[in-house]
């Protein structure tokens, strides 16, 4: 998942929608981010390559929203609502995560065995 | 034989240096510097003095002393013992005498040398301004304002050289090098070439012309004087400045015990830098103990012991038969040291079991005195007590001087003591006198019991024991290089005493370059490493 500078990102991404949980006044989503462009990328252990300073999911509560929609951990969130969340600080992302108007997210978000399945897919046909 | 008349004070000297580790030796030096009279190098007679005690020589000393050290010194001496004057002593003594007279008649020479060319380099300035006056007065202009001043910088001059001259060249000397000392002879040639010409240019342009113009005389003898001074400039950068600035890194080695050390040295030659590592090796190196180094002699002639090569069948292995003589000879040598290499690499060796056990005893051996000695040597000292001066006008009982005291304690520690010199193979470097002198000064300068032991426990460099040790002040010095060239990267050269040499090598400090790099005060900034997690 490492990118070129100049060039557009690729990614094999998974849709995935969560409904948030109300508990008291808050709306909570069941997982924790890491990362960010103000962050220190060589601490991320999800990441395949250590510059990359994208948003990931560090934790699950397990059978919170997420976990029901199907978020995995170590996934990386490509986009929110239409949102890019390559490129922004944690406090962006937090903030695009955890608007109150909103009930439900849309994430857009990419994994390693993702590339891996749609590439053995692909790999059983020749290419004319 | 008459050998007495033909020594110079310098072989008293070398006669003494020789004093080795052997016993009887070292026992009749200690008569001879007692007599200080006896020439007795040459004689050949060797009588062990009977019943020696080891630690001492007068029969004054405690009685436990003696009677313990009694059983010890009677020698059987034989021709091959430990103990005894052999024919190659006799040979080595008669050649160092006679090294040392023609050695001497070289100094004399040079110091006759030197004073005849500093008399002169001294009276030429005097004989220039006086000869005129002598020779042709009543032509001479007078002496003016100016002139008269210049006499009063000739005669400061002459006195500034005089005390230069003084200071750097009349010192006594440290060493007899075996070639001469190119620097002092260059320019002792460039001195007389100097003033022979100022002396043809005088005797020329002045004497045979008398010329009256006296105040050039007198400018002249003081651009004499101070091209002199500058001649001493010269000598001083040659001589003193010039071997400062440290260029090589010599390692000096002791051959016997390995003992080494590493030492910067200038740009030398090599009699200077082997002279300036023995004065560094008497400061430096402890002192060297032949006792300490029988164990390995016997572990190798065991070694060789062990193996011998028997030829069974007598004739000469199988040699291309090119006849007899030489080549089958070194055959058979060659194939009997193959197979005792072989024969010794697959024989079980247990002699490192041995030694490990040899010296964990030892090691404990050693301690176990150690701790005697220093509760011994404690206890000794709490007997004593230094006396005020306010007590001492009150009490004069039983009031002794340091050396009285000493001589007071010292039989409570003295069998202490002597066992672990004697465990430490040391007991011949202390004899009982210098250790009773060694006791008073502690208890005269208030060292503890601690400070006295120090110089026991641990063997001093050479310089501070007793003048027996002051093994061969003869050293010989053996290069494949000349030495009067210098020191270079990779010289190796060898000074060689009677018991043991000194391998010397030296490397060259390298050319180090140094580039610069600025740091600006203001660029020293940090960021935190964030690594924050949230939970939405």
């Amino acid at each position: 998942m490492s990118f070129v500078p100049g060039q557009p990102v690729t990614a094999v991404v998974q849709r995935i929608e969560i409904q948030k949980l109300r508990q008291g006044n808050n709306l909570i989503l069941g997982f924790s981010i890491g990362g960010g462009i103000d962050q220190d990328p060589g601490q991320n252990p999800f990441s395949e390559d250590k510059t990359d300073k994208g948003i990931y999911v560090t934790r699950i509560t397990p059978g919170g929203p997420a976990d029901v929609a199907g978020l995995m951990m170590g996934d990386k969130i490509m986009q929110v609502n239409g949102w890019d969340m390559t490129m922004v600080t944690h406090d962006k992302a937090r903030k695009r995560l955890t608007k109150k108007n909103e009930d439900v997210v849309r994430l857009l978000v990419t994994r390693k065995s993702l590339e891996e399945a749609v590439k053995q897919s692909m790999g059983g046909f020749p290419r004319p | 034989m008459d050998t007495e008349s033909t020594y110079s004070g310098y072989s008293y000297y070398s006669g003494r240096s020789r004093g080795s580790h052997r016993h009887g030796e070292r026992s009749r030096d200690r008569h001879k510097s007692r007599s200080k009279d006896s020439r007795s190098e040459k004689s050949v007679t060797i009588n062990t003095p009977p019943a020696e005690p080891l630690l001492g020589d007068s029969a004054v000393r405690g009685e436990q002393v003696q009677d313990d050290n009694w059983g010890e010194t009677t020698t059987a001496v034989t021709g091959t013992s430990e103990h005894s004057l052999s024919q190659e002593d006799i040979v080595r003594i008669t050649k160092d005498l006679e090294d040392s007279v023609g050695l001497d008649c070289r100094r004399y020479f040079t110091r006759t040398l030197a004073v005849i060319l500093g008399l002169l380099v001294f009276l030429t300035p005097l004989a220039f301004l006086v000869l005129p006056h002598l020779l042709w007065p009543e032509k001479l202009q007078s002496c003016g304002t100016a002139c008269e001043g210049l006499f009063i910088s000739v005669a400061f001059k002459l006195l500034i050289l005089l005390l230069a001259v003084w200071a750097l060249f009349f010192r006594p000397a440290r060493a007899g090098l075996p070639r001469v000392f190119v620097f002092r002879a260059l320019l002792a040639v460039l001195v007389l070439l100097f003033v022979v010409s100022y002396w043809l240019f005088y005797g020329v342009r002045i004497l045979d012309s008398q010329d009256e113009n006296y105040q050039g005389i007198v400018q002249y003898a003081v651009s004499l004087v101070d091209a002199l001074l500058f001649i001493h400039y010269l000598a001083i950068v040659l001589l003193e400045l010039r071997q400062l600035q440290p260029c090589f890194s010599v390692c000096v080695t002791r051959s016997t015990d390995g003992e080494t050390r590493h030492y910067n040295l200038g740009q030398l030659s090599i009699q200077r830098a082997a002279l300036a590592i023995i004065e560094h090796y008497y400061c430096d190196f402890p002192v060297h103990n032949p006792a300490l180094l029988s164990a390995s002699k016997s572990r190798a002639a065991k070694h060789l012991a062990g193996l011998k090569v028997y030829n069974v069948d007598g004739e000469f292995p199988a040699a291309p038969a090119e006849g007899p003589g030489n080549n089958a000879a070194a055959g058979l040598a060659h194939s009997q040291s193959r197979a005792m290499i072989a024969a010794a690499a697959r024989r079980r060796d247990t002699s490192h079991n041995e030694l490990y056990y040899e010296e964990a005893e030892h090691e404990r051996r050693v301690r176990k005195r150690k701790a005697r000695l220093v509760v011994a040597v404690e206890e000794a000292f709490t007997h004593i007590k230094r006396m005020q001066e306010e007590e001492q006008k009150k009490a004069p009982g039983d009031v002794m001087d340091p050396r009285e005291a000493a001589q007071a304690i010292f039989p409570s520690m003295a069998r202490a003591l002597q066992k672990y010199l004697r465990t430490t193979k040391q007991q011949h470097c202390h004899s009982m006198e210098s250790i009773q002198q060694h006791l008073a000064f502690c208890i005269t300068n208030n060292m503890t019991p601690k400070a006295f032991l120090e110089s026991y426990l641990t063997p001093g460099p050479t310089l501070q024991y007793s003048r027996d040790h002051w093994l061969a002040r003869q050293w010989t010095l053996i290069s494949e290089a000349s030495v009067t060239s210098g020191l270079k990267d990779g010289s190796i050269f060898l000074l060689k005493c009677v018991d043991f040499s000194l391998v010397v090598t030296s490397k060259k400090i390298p050319y180090i370059q140094m580039s610069e790099e600025y740091i600006d005060p203001k660029s020293h900034k940090f960021v935190l490493r964030l690594q924050s997690e949230t939970s939405v």
